[in-house]
């Protein structure tokens, strides 16, 4: 393959990473913003053990997420991971306590150290869920960059309105995400709630996603560029819209499993214009654009592109085959009863 | 304030911290896994309560090795953006092959285990046991390729402004991959097995659950033995592979401030970097001579042979070197000893050993703190030697106010966590094993 073709297919390949990132760890963050909002130990044990088996592995999308962006578009990496510096400092201390919450809110029997935990839980769920969106935004919008592909901005810039609200679209769409998994794994009465408390977390992610648009069309010209030369692609926003409006009825309807199969699509869709928008550039620079990093500029050679490919020829089926069997085995006991006490948490 | 000295600190920090956890993760995992291999054959309760017990403390300790790890791969876009925009094209395709075929099955197979022992059978517990054990034995070998890629790199040109890959298996296996993943390695199933003694004997000296405890003191003493043997023999490979490669650093570590021939292997000394030369010095004629090249006569280089401005810092790595060396042979001792008594019949009986084993507990975590710290500060100021500088090689768009923010939150979450895992293994401990 050509250097030229790698460097789109790394696109592709990062932006599914992604997705399967947002759609896996996307229902744990999900039910860490929901967790408070049960107030009985049996419900918060059954909704982190309905997440138990699964949330170290979803985790790793992440990892393997960055990873490749640092392989395949270091230039990218670079820029993007020091220029949101305390954002994403934000974040990793986040989601440290989010991962020592979760393995050691059971294993003292004491109210007080799991209340103390529940809150860590949460609030390391909450704050990725919102600051990705920011993040996102950004990223989007454009930020400013030197010649040297530096970020010349301050933190401050970084919560600038447009990127405020595609983090509350990640977080609306994050929380609806979790509602359904709760809805779809837990018995009874709590999992009632959640799907009420799904609806309306659906209103929210469809307002703000009818917001962001309307904003986008007016006021980035920038993202529209690639829908205007090739207007195939606005299939791309239909797609994620009627699974957006698809995920509402079902969420309606109380059909648990095919809202959340809906609202993982819609994440999916969400990301497709994303990468519809931005294609060619990966961060794309405000100002002078031809200071943005796009995946001709920050990629790597040719030849670590290819080895990375080889690499994940021979990573990903084995990644997927025995996740799916993880899956499988920890989904087939029917779904978990509120006053979970036998569970690993 | 200096961002680059910053920098450094927060990342020797960070990266000392989350490498207390590996080491005694890996080692576990595989005295885990032979504990599940003996439950397995034997389908005693007993044996099955053992794995459990030991697997309650892998976990604890498992989790903190995340949660700070994930820290790592941040850190070089965070802090090191020079760095990886220079050496991204080699560095970063190791860490992506760390998560997708180390991480992703440690991680999966972790699940398994931790919620599946009243769910999937004893054969899918056994073979999970596995998979976390290869899983994590895994991720040390592709972070030791990146990390060895710094210290000789190989299979690179420079090209367009920065290094790029020529040869990947060249610059995977550079010449000290293989001696620094082998002795790491070791040193975690030395690290495990002093971690099982330690505890054992602690149950021992208090007579309780003493059946479950001897076995496990036992198979800690097998691991700790076999293991002490090879530390000493891949570290010695290594340190070979050190002089041949990185003379500065080998002569920083070994206080040797004058070319010589032949070379004295200093035992003791106060390196005096303005005199340039090594204080109150003990040493053997000819032993560093000898142990590199295998003659008595043959010169090596001092610290004089090259220009002060790529001299390591030289107090640091000679004293942690030392201390290193000085642990590898107490290791080799006290597993001896454990050893002879065994032999003798004595294991469980001689209160002052078990007592030994208990206070040693922590000394294979300060090995790997002061040999991580020889290997890391002997490569300065190379961040890739001969390639970037390490000031060359920060973020140059990260003020050093937001660095100072983000290191003293991370020294005040650490030691929450540090304190936290130490409260919880004590009072896992303190529970004990599940009794029939």
């Amino acid at each position: 393959m050509t250097h030229e073709i790698l460097q789109v297919v790394w696109f592709f390949l990062i932006g599914v990473l992604f997705v399967g990132y947002a759609v896996l760890d996307g229902f744990d963050l999900g039910v860490g913003i929901w967790h408070l909002f049960f107030k009985k130990d049996g419900e918060r044990r059954a909704l982190l053990n309905s997440i138990g088996p699964f949330w170290d592995g979803n985790e790793v999308w992440l990892l393997t997420a960055g990873g490749a962006m640092f392989a395949a578009f270091p230039g990218a990496y670079a820029t993007v991971f020091s220029g949101f510096y305390l954002a994403l400092m934000l974040v990793l201390f986040a989601l440290i306590f989010r991962a020592v919450a979760l393995e050691f809110r059971s294993k003292i029997d004491s109210p007080v150290w799991r209340a103390r935990w529940d809150v860590a839980f949460a609030v390391g769920s909450i704050l990725p869920a919102l600051l990705y969106g920011v993040a996102l935004g950004n990223i989007l919008r454009g930020i400013p960059l030197s010649v040297g592909g530096d970020y010349t901005g301050t933190f401050f810039g970084l919560l600038n309105p447009y990127s405020l609200l595609i983090g509350l679209t990640g977080l609306a769409m994050f929380a609806l995400h979790g509602a359904l998994w709760i809805a779809v794994r837990i018995e009874g009465e709590p999992a009632e709630r959640a799907l009420g408390w799904a609806k309306s977390a659906w209103y929210a992610y469809a307002s703000l996603f009818v917001l962001g648009s309307i904003w986008t069309l007016a006021a980035q010209p920038h993202l529209l560029a690639n829908f205007r030369a090739a207007p195939v692609l606005w299939i791309i926003p239909l797609l994620a819209a009627l699974a957006i409006v698809a995920t509402g009825q079902y969420t309606r309807s109380k059909k648990a499993l095919p809202a959340f199969i809906a609202s993982s699509l819609s994440i999916a869709g969400l990301w497709g214009i994303v990468g519809a928008s931005i294609f060619p550039n990966m961060v794309p620079a405000t100002g002078d654009a031809a200071l943005s990093l796009t995946i001709r500029n920050a990629s790597s050679s040719h030849l670590t592109l290819t080895v990375m490919f080889i690499i994940a020829l021979i990573g990903v089926p084995i990644v997927l085959g025995y996740t799916i069997w993880a899956y499988k085995t920890f989904t087939s006991g029917g779904r978990l009863a509120a006053d979970e006490k036998a569970g690993g948490y | 304030m200096d961002p680059s000295l910053l920098a450094r600190i927060q990342f020797a920090f960070t990266a000392g911290f989350h490498f207390l956890f590996p080491p005694l993760t890996i080692g576990m995992a595989w005295i885990v896994f032979a504990l599940m291999n003996r439950w397995n054959r034997t389908d005693d309760p007993a044996d099955k309560a053992a794995a459990k017990f030991w697997f309650g403390l892998f976990s604890v300790s498992f989790a903190v090795g995340v949660a700070t790890g994930i820290t790592m791969e941040f850190q070089f876009g965070t802090n090191w953006a020079e760095y990886s925009r220079f050496v991204g094209d080699i560095f970063g395709a190791p860490l992506a092959a760390e998560a997708l075929f180390s991480f992703f099955l440690e991680s999966t197979f972790m699940g398994v285990m931790i919620f599946g022992w009243n769910r999937v059978s004893k054969k899918t517990l056994w073979f999970s046991s596995l998979m976390v054990a290869v899983g994590s034995t895994l991720s040390a070998l592709w972070i030791i390729i990146a990390n060895s890629w710094m210290q000789t790199p190989a299979g690179y040109a420079m090209r367009n402004g920065r290094a790029e890959l020529t040869d990947f298996f060249a610059a995977a296996l550079n010449p000290s991959t293989l001696p620094r993943y082998t002795h790491v390695i070791a040193v975690s199933l030395l690290t495990g097995a002093f971690f099982v003694m330690g505890i054992s004997a602690w149950y021992l000296l208090k007579k309780r659950h003493e059946a479950f405890a001897s076995r496990s003191l036992r198979v800690g003493l097998v691991t700790g033995v076999i293991a002490a043997f090879l530390v000493l023999s891949f570290g010695h490979w290594h340190g070979v592979q050190v002089a041949n490669t990185q003379p500065e650093k080998l002569a920083a570590i070994e206080g040797l401030f004058q070319t010589e021939k032949p070379a004295p292997g200093i035992i003791f000394a106060i390196p005096d970097v303005k005199a340039k030369k090594s204080r109150f010095a003990i040493q053997v004629p000819a032993m560093l001579s000898f142990l590199i090249y295998g003659e008595f006569d043959a010169e090596v280089r001092g610290l004089g042979a090259f220009p002060e401005e790529d001299w390591p810092p030289v107090l640091l790595t000679f004293s942690t070197f030392h201390t290193m060396i000085g642990l590898g042979f107490a290791f080799i001792g006290i597993t001896l000893l454990g050893v002879f008594l065994w032999w003798r019949g004595k294991l469980e009986s001689t209160r002052w050993y078990l007592k030994m084993l208990m206070f040693a507990l922590p000394l294979p975590f300060l090995g790997s703190q002061v040999g991580w710290i020889t290997a890391e500060v002997g490569r300065q100021p190379w961040a890739v030697y001969k390639v970037i500088r390490t000031v060359d090689a920060i973020s140059v768009s990260v003020p050093a106010y937001q660095i100072l923010i983000s290191l003293i939150l991370f020294i005040a979450v650490y030691a929450l966590l540090f304190g936290l895992w130490v409260f919880l293994l004590r009072h896992k401990i303190h529970h004990g094993p599940e009794e029939a």
